[in-house]
């Protein structure tokens, strides 16, 4: 029974899991799905500052910190408790580009030589968790949505302007991609 | 509290989804935006099928929330050059990270630490986001 648990799930079970997320809310809670809201709540909760921007009563609306810890236990349960054991199945051609890239564990979820903490004595570090952090927090909160807010929620209600977002999304994607990964490695 | 807990237990479910999908692996956005798999499509493809059906439900058949209130399905405002370039700097970080905000969380609870980092940097982007917001377009 463990053994089946601890198995990854296949996209025809995980998106529509997550596509449920969106009448759970709704239904349950009158709310819509997101989750980047959660780092404005946190600046509001967290820095003393004048600015208007966090100038409301966040406890009000800690709905989404509390959807933010339980993805942290989700995390956990998933990645750690039946965390699978076995190398993830990607494409034959991603696993020959990791190669080349100089990954080839692929028991890990991410890989440690860019997420570990030794990786703050280099530049990667920097780059990929400080720099890639930042953009995360500053591009979505422009943006006005994340991946949640903008692929799922905002396509699921047929919101031209989250398609425009999940565009540039792509765009950022694609650029770092193909244009700055290949001088990188 | 009953209502927090609510949102606790539908966020332990979302992350053990985003988690054993794999949804929270740099290799898998890499394998994404090189289109070396069909996954993250599927994902995202039936996660949007499954949310707009929904919501076509929800409008048809006027289904009210378990409290009988009218379900908000009020769309966010179109703000089409924030939403372009502004989502053009998150899929930058996307990217770089193999996290979105949702992930980032669910990998710090896998037990991959260094993602806090992540989350204190995403936080810094919002607050200055903040400060220069008047002089961005939108």
């Amino acid at each position: 029974m463990l053994e089946i648990l601890k198995q990854p799930w296949p996209w025809y079970i995980t998106g529509p899991l997550i596509g449920l997320m969106v009448p759970l809310l709704l239904i349950f809670a009158n709310r819509h799905f997101g989750i980047s809201t959660s780092f404005r709540h946190i600046c509001a909760a967290c820095i003393p500052t004048k600015n208007p921007f966090f100038k409301y009563d966040w406890k009000k609306e800690s709905w989404m910190l509390f959807l933010a810890g339980g993805i942290i236990i989700g995390g956990w349960i998933g990645g750690d408790a039946l965390k699978n054991p076995n190398p993830m199945q990607l494409s034959n051609n991603a696993i020959e580009l990791f190669a080349s890239m100089g990954f080839s564990d692929f028991t890990e979820i991410s890989p440690s030589a860019i997420f570990g903490w030794e990786s703050f004595s280099g530049w990667q570090g920097w780059l990929f968790m400080i720099a890639g952090g930042f953009l995360i927090g500053f591009g979505t909160r422009w943006a006005n949505g994340c991946t949640a807010g903008h692929a799922i929620m905002g396509l699921s209600l047929l919101n031209p302007g989250s398609l425009v977002a999940v565009i540039g999304f792509f765009i950022g994607g694609l650029a770092v991609t193909h244009l700055l990964f290949p001088q990188l490695f | 509290m009953k209502k927090n807990l609510f949102f606790l237990v539908i966020g332990v479910v979302f992350g053990t989804i985003l988690t054993k999908g794999e949804v929270i692996s740099w290799f898998r956005i890499q394998e994404m935006f090189h289109f070396q798999s069909f996954h993250m499509y599927g994902v995202i493809g039936c996660a949007v099928v499954v949310g707009a059906l929904s919501v076509q439900l929800i409008q048809r058949f006027n289904i009210k929330t378990i409290h009988g209130e009218r379900i908000n399905l009020e769309k966010k405002p179109a703000q089409y050059k924030a939403h372009i370039l502004g989502g053009t700097l998150f899929g930058m970080g996307w990217a770089l990270t193999g996290a979105c905000p949702a992930p980032i969380y669910a990998l710090t609870g896998a037990g991959y630490y260094p993602m806090i980092t992540v989350l204190f940097s995403a936080v810094m982007g919002t607050f200055t986001y903040a400060l220069v917001k008047d002089k961005l377009p939108h």
